[in-house]
C-alpha cells in the first residue's frame, strides 16, 4: 500500500483529455512500398550456390594440400582424380559399376520399404504387432547390417541375394522405427476426426496417420537410404565381386590393389556425389511438394 | 431427437477411476442450438465425446432418432476447439471434399459443389486453394464448420469451437454462427463455459454442476439476455448465480475436511 502512495504521490494523476475519432486512410492509397533485392542479394539467398561454394572451397583446399604434400600415393591432387573421374566415366567402366550398385540398393531399399509398411501397419492395428515391432527394432536396428554379411553368405551363397539381405536388414529397422513413432505422434483430433468421417483400418492409415506423420516418414527413408548405401559399398568392399561385374566398392578396392590411386579416389568422389545428388535433389524435392508445402516442416 | 437417459460416464486414469457425469437426462429436438454450459470438470467435454461415439456409456443409454449409438459416425459431426482439427495436407476446398469422399456421403462433382456452397457460407470462396497454415485461427474454425456443416449430420457438436480465439474474432464468429443458423436450421450441441457466448448462442441451456458432472437445470434463451420477471434479474447473472453456488458449497464442504 505505501509503494501505491509513493507511486501517486509522485507521479499525480493523469490529466485529462479529450477524446476523438478520425477517418483513416483507405489501404490503397497508401500503397505498397516494396523493393527488388540487388542482385547479389538474390544470389546470396539461393542455397543451392551457397553450398555449391562450400564444395569449391573444399575441392581447392584439397588441391593445394596435394600439392604440398606432393606424395600421388597417398593423397593424389583433385585435379588428377577429377581426369580419373572422367576417364573412368569416359570409358564406361565407372558407370557400369554405379549402374550395378544402384541397381542392387533399389532392390534391397525397395524390399525394406515394402516390409517396414507392413510392419508398422500392423503395429497400428493390433497390440501384438506393437509389441512384436518395438521388441524387433530394439533388438535389430543396433546390429550392423555388415556384420549379418557372413551369414548371409552362409545362407544364401555368394551373391546379390545376400547383399539384398543384408540391405534389407539396414533399411527396414530404420524406416518402421521412425514412422512407428511418427504413428504414435498424431494428435488425437486429427484421429478423432479421421474416425468422424467413418474412416477405419487400412483406410484410417492411408488417409490419416501416413500424410500426418510424413515428416517421420521422411526422415524414416533419408536415414534408411543412408544405411543401405554405406552397408551395400561396404559389402562390396568387403566381399568383392559377388556376381557378374561388381559395383562401386568393388571398384575402390579394385583400384587401390593395383595402385591407381587416382581411379580409387575417383570412386570414393563417385560415392560421395551420389549421395549428395540424392539428397539434394531427390529428397529436397519430395520435402518442398509435401511436408514444406503443408507447413509442417520450415 | 436426441435422447440422453441417466447417462453416467467413467473413464480410468493411471491411477483412478473417473466419474465424470452422473445419471445426466436431457433431450435435444431438431433445430436446437442446445447449449452445454458449466465449469470446467462437469464432463461436458465428454458427455459431447460419448455422444460422438468415442465413449461408451457405464450406465444409461444415448439414442439419435431411437437409434443407440454404437459409434463414431457421419450422422454427428465434431466441430473441435484446436486448429490441427484440418488436414493440414489438404487444402480448404480438399478438407471438405474429403469428409465429405472419406465418409461416403458424395463423391466427383457433386461433393466439389457442396463443398464450394459451404465455404461460400462461411464466406472463403477466395481461400479454396489456401492451406490451413495460412489462415488464421479465426478461418480455420471457419473451414472446420464449413466442412463440418457440408456434412449436413443430424446433429453438429461444437466442443467449445470458439474458445482458443482473440475476443475480437470470437464475437464474429459468434454472429456467423447464428447467421448460418438463421440460413439452414441446423441442430447444434454447443459446449461453452462461457456464461455470456451460452447466452447468446443457444436456445436452451444446459447447466451442469462439476465433480461429476449433473444436470442442474434447463433456461431457454432468446439471444437478449432478458430480464426474469419473478427475479428481477438478467438471465446471464440467474446462470451466474446458480453456478457460483456450487463453488460455496465446494467451499465448505473443504473446510469441513
Amino acid at each position: 500500500m505505501t509503494d501505491m502512495n509513493t507511486a501517486e504521490r509522485l507521479l499525480g494523476d493523469p490529466p485529462t483529455r479529450r477524446e476523438y475519432l478520425r477517418d483513416v486512410v483507405a489501404s490503397r492509397d497508401i500503397g505498397v512500398v516494396e523493393k527488388p533485392l540487388t542482385l547479389a542479394q538474390q544470389i546470396v539467398n539461393q542455397a543451392w550456390l551457397r553450398k555449391a561454394l562450400i564444395l569449391v572451397v573444399i575441392a581447392a583446399a584439397w588441391q593445394l594440400y596435394a600439392l604440398h604434400l606432393n606424395n600421388p600415393l597417398m593423397v593424389p591432387t583433385f585435379s588428377a582424380t577429377f581426369e580419373a573421374w572422367q576417364a573412368g566415366i569416359a570409358g564406361g567402366d565407372l558407370l557400369v559399376k554405379v549402374w550395378n550398385s544402384v541397381l542392387l540398393l533399389l532392390k534391397g531399399y525397395g524390399l525394406g520399404l515394402s516390409l517396414a509398411m507392413c510392419f508398422t501397419a500392423l503395429a497400428m492395428m493390433s497390440r501384438i504387432g506393437n509389441d512384436l515391432l518395438e521388441t524387433l527394432t530394439s533388438a535389430f536396428n543396433p546390429l550392423p547390417a555388415i556384420a549379418l554379411l557372413p551369414l548371409a553368405f552362409l545362407w544364401f551363397g555368394l551373391g546379390d541375394i545376400s547383399i539384398i539381405f543384408v540391405l534389407v536388414h539396414s533399411v527396414l529397422w530404420a524406416v518402421a522405427l521412425n514412422t512407428h513413432s511418427g504413428f504414435k505422434s498424431v494428435s488425437s483430433t486429427l484421429r478423432m476426426v479421421g474416425r468422424n468421417y467413418g474412416l477405419k483400418g487400412p483406410r484410417f492409415i492411408a488417409k490419416i496417420l501416413v500424410p500426418a506423420a510424413f515428416p517421420s516418414i521422411v526422415t524414416g527413408l533419408k536415414i534408411g537410404w543412408a544405411f543401405a548405401w554405406r552397408t551395400l559399398i561396404a559389402a562390396e568392399l568387403v566381399f568383392g565381386v559377388s556376381s557378374g561385374q561388381g559395383g562401386l566398392g568393388w571398384y575402390i578396392y579394385e583400384n587401390k590393389s593395383m595402385l591407381d590411386i587416382p581411379a580409387m579416389f575417383a570412386g570414393l568422389l563417385t560415392v560421395i556425389l551420389i549421395g549428395l545428388v540424392v539428397e539434394n535433389l531427390i529428397f529436397r524435392n519430395v520435402e518442398s511438394v509435401t511436408v514444406r508445402r503443408w507447413g509442417m516442416q520450415q | 431427437m436426441l435422447q440422453v437417459q441417466g447417462l453416467t460416464l467413467q473413464y480410468k486414469t493411471e491411477k483412478h477411476l473417473v466419474t465424470a457425469t452422473y445419471r445426466v437426462s436431457f433431450d435435444v429436438f431438431g433445430g436446437d442450438r442446445f447449449v452445454l454450459l458449466g465449469p470446467s470438470g462437469c464432463g461436458k467435454s465428454t458427455l459431447l465425446k460419448a455422444i460422438g461415439g468415442y465413449m461408451a456409456a457405464t450406465e444409461g443409454a444415448i439414442a439419435l432418432n431411437g437409434q443407440p449409438i454404437r459409434g463414431p459416425g457421419p450422422d454427428r459431426i465434431f466441430v473441435f476447439q484446436e486448429f490441427d482439427q484440418l488436414l493440414p495436407w489438404k487444402t480448404v476446398k480438399q478438407n471438405v471434399v474429403f469428409a465429405l469422399e472419406a465418409s461416403g456421403k458424395l463423391c466427383g462433382k457433386d461433393a466439389d459443389a457442396q463443398a464450394m456452397r459451404y465455404i461460400d457460407k462461411v464466406n472463403l470462396t477466395k481461400f479454396a486453394s489456401s492451406y490451413p497454415h495460412t489462415l488464421s485461427g479465426g478461418m480455420k474454425q471457419r473451414v472446420a464448420i464449413a466442412r463440418a456443416m457440408a456434412m449436413e449430420p443430424a446433429v453438429l457438436l461444437m466442443d467449445e469451437p470458439f474458445a482458443a480465439l482473440d475476443a475480437l474474432t470470437r464475437r464474429k464468429m459468434q454472429e456467423e454462427l447464428l447467421a448460418l443458423w438463421a440460413d439452414t436450421r441446423f441442430t447444434v450441441l454447443f459446449v461453452t463455459h462461457s456464461i455470456p457466448e451460452a447466452v447468446l448462442i443457444g436456445n436452451r441451456i444446459l447447466l451442469m454442476s462439476p465433480h461429476p458432472g449433473q444436470v442442474k437445470g434447463e433456461l431457454n434463451s432468446d439471444g437478449s439476455d432478458p430480464v426474469d420477471p419473478a427475479s428481477g434479474r438478467k438471465l446471464s447473472d440467474r446462470i451466474h448465480d446458480l453456478l457460483f453456488a456450487d463453488r460455496i458449497e465446494q467451499e465448505e464442504a473443504v473446510t469441513h475436511d
